[in-house]
């Protein structure tokens, strides 16, 4: 099968943010990584490909020129292909579906499309649906079991408090990983050797047919949430400091 | 005068308490508000919808949730009704059902809204797992907005009028994406998402076992039960508890943190609660700088007596 991982490159989860000019973020500082539920994507993609026989995964990442360490990651894991959909300028989550189609699309043959639930910088929470809207194939989100048999898909995703919907599709179709999924392995030594070498094919958005000036979701500003005011100790004998503190959260705080 | 659709979401046919955030942001907005239901009945619901212009309701033989009947149901009722925004509610069916409908109804999605205009069509949400807010704004065609429960305040309506009450049929196209089962979890949880109390447990717990004492407190508060990622990968809970930038981002009224540190990845999923309550063993843990209230002490002791003090004001 011709597996498929689309992944997105994000600050790491402890880079503090800083706004540069009220739309964009100073990158200076940052450390990048793969976001990441884009990591149990990328496994639950190795582990099919280790159960069909002769399959392939290719990783996918649009972005500007640094996403390519993204996709060394992935190579590293064990893709085998990695595409690069160049882009340098800011698209909304509709155009950028439009653009990763297109690429999926050259090859005739795409089946599981793995992504994650979210990229923790936009936060987002669309884009494997309107991937797989575009590409006309069925989709499930928030992943959390991943069975193939008898050329289907069965899933299990978590909906409300524990409870779990039993999905099944066809191939193609598009899965978006949440933890609990699996564990995702490290790249060895010899991954990271052999990811040098292979080649990362790249497509500059133009080839996509995609550009910014059909976005419909714009970005108007960013700014930084107002921090809390630094919180109060409540000392004193634990039985004491325990009825103050319910004391304080009915009387001064109101919320029981 | 722009239409404003709200999918108003029925859970077993319990009306969701974050419809009337939804409904209190719409009725204010003064545009005529269309709201849509899946039922087979809706005069349980007229009560809740007071006000508001039209009650549409979807009619067919099977009104179980499919994402595809139901997102192409919705994008016919956007063309037949005009709408010009729909909001719903940020959840586990709101999640999967908006992008649906956004690639169906070729319409700008903005998910997870803290706050929604409905007049310039601008929404804040956070980003980079809350360490940001942005300022969205879809301009043209259909603007769809999820929002995040717990953070519009809900207004009683002293409206009178009932809503004009138009029926349209579920679509019944092929299903891509079948659910074939839903499988309930034993114990009847609350939604974390959604909850306005919750008790949380990190590392500190040690063992799957003494996530009793935080059940217990739970309970006395009807609050919801979660956890740290530490908790989850030592197995002390289960996946669906954790709370965080892997887990769910919550947004109670009450979040207490026990034997959590404080990490960020952590923070993030619950920064935005109205109060964070930390007991910790530790003054120098980074919880207490996010906290409102901290108590320095063992858990083990400190949740016990705080169950009984509950329990105590509260009856
Ligand atoms: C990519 C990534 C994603 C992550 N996502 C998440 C996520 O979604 N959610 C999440 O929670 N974490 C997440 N983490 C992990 C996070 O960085 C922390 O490791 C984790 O939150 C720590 O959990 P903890 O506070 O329970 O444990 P610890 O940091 O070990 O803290 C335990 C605390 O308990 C206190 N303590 C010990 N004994 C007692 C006692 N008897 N009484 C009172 N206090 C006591 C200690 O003083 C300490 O402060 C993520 C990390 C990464 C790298
Ligand atoms: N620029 C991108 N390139 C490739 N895949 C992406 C990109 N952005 C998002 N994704 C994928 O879409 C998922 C959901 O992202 P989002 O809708 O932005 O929260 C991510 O977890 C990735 O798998």
């Amino acid at each position: 099968m011709n597996i498929y991982a689309c992944i997105k490159q994000v600050p790491d989860t402890e880079a503090s943010i800083l706004i540069k000019d009220g739309k964009s973020i100073n990158e200076a500082a940052i450390k990048w990584i793969v976001s990441p539920h884009d990591e149990y994507a990328i496994e639950e993609a190795l582990k099919l490909k280790e159960k069909i026989p002769g399959s392939t995964l290719t990783a996918v990442c649009l972005g500007p020129e640094r996403v390519q360490n993204a996709l060394r990651t992935a190579l590293a894991m064990g893709a085998d292909h990695a595409v690069h959909v160049e882009s340098s300028v800011a698209l909304d989550s509709q155009n950028t579906a439009r653009a990763l189609a297109q690429v999926i699309r050259t090859d005739k043959e795409f089946g599981v499309i793995f992504m994650g639930k979210q990229a923790i910088d936009d936060d987002a929470y669309q884009l494997h649906i309107l991937l797989a809207e575009e590409l006309a194939i069925p989709v499930a989100t928030n992943v959390m079991a991943f069975a193939f048999d008898g050329g289907k898909v069965r899933v299990e995703r978590e909906i409300d408090e524990g409870a779990r919907e039993v999905i099944d599709m066809a191939v193609p179709c598009v899965v978006a990983a949440a933890k609990g999924l699996n564990t995702p392995r490290y790249a060895s030594m010899m991954g990271i050797m052999k990811a040098k070498k292979i080649e990362i094919k790249k497509t500059p958005l133009a080839e996509t047919g995609v550009d910014e000036a059909q976005n419909k979701v714009r970005l108007l500003k960013l700014a930084s949430p107002a921090e809390k005011p630094q919180g109060r100790i409540i000392a004193g004998e634990a039985a004491d400091a325990v009825c103050e503190l319910v004391r304080l959260l009915r009387e001064e705080a109101k919320v029981i | 005068m722009a239409n404003i659709g709200l999918y108003i979401e029925l859970k077993e046919g319990v009306f969701k308490k974050s419809n009337r955030e939804l409904l209190s942001l719409a009725r204010k907005s003064g545009q005529p508000v269309h709201a849509v239901l899946f039922c087979p009945d809706v005069q349980p619901y007229l009560e809740e919808l007071k006000g508001i212009q039209t009650v549409i309701q979807v009619q067919g033989a099977d009104l179980t949730y499919q994402p595809d009947r139901y997102a192409r149901t919705l994008a016919a009722v956007i063309q037949e009704f005009k709408l010009d925004i729909v909001c719903g509610i940020f959840s586990a069916q709101g999640k999967d059902l908006f992008p649906r409908l956004a690639a169906k109804a070729k319409a700008g999605l903005v998910n997870d809204c803290l706050a929604v205009d409905l007049d310039t069509r601008k929404a804040i949400k956070p980003v980079y797992s809350g360490k940001l807010l942005a300022e969205y704004q879809i301009d043209a065609g259909t603007a769809l907005f999820t929002i995040r429960p717990n953070v519009i305040a809900v207004e009683t309506t002293t409206a009178t009028k009932t809503p004009e009450i138009k029926t349209v049929a579920l679509d019944n196209g092929e299903l891509q994406t079948k659910i074939v089962s839903v499988e309930k979890s034993a114990s009847q949880k609350i939604d974390l998402t959604e909850a306005e109390i919750i008790v949380s447990g990190g590392r500190a717990m040690k063992g799957k076992e003494n996530f009793a004492i935080l059940e217990d407190l739970a309970k006395v508060l009807n609050g919801g039960l979660g956890a740290s990622r530490a908790a989850v990968d030592a197995e002390y809970a289960s996946a669906d508890m954790q709370v965080g930038q892997t887990g769910k981002v919550v947004n109670p009224k009450l979040y207490i943190a026990c034997g959590i540190s404080g990490a960020i990845q952590h923070f993030v999923g619950m920064k935005t609660s109205k109060i964070i309550v930390a007991v910790n063993k530790d003054p120098e843990a980074p919880i207490f700088k996010k906290a409102d209230y901290g108590i320095v002490g063992d858990l083990f002791t400190i949740v016990p007596l705080l169950k009984e003090e509950f329990k105590k004001v509260l009856s």
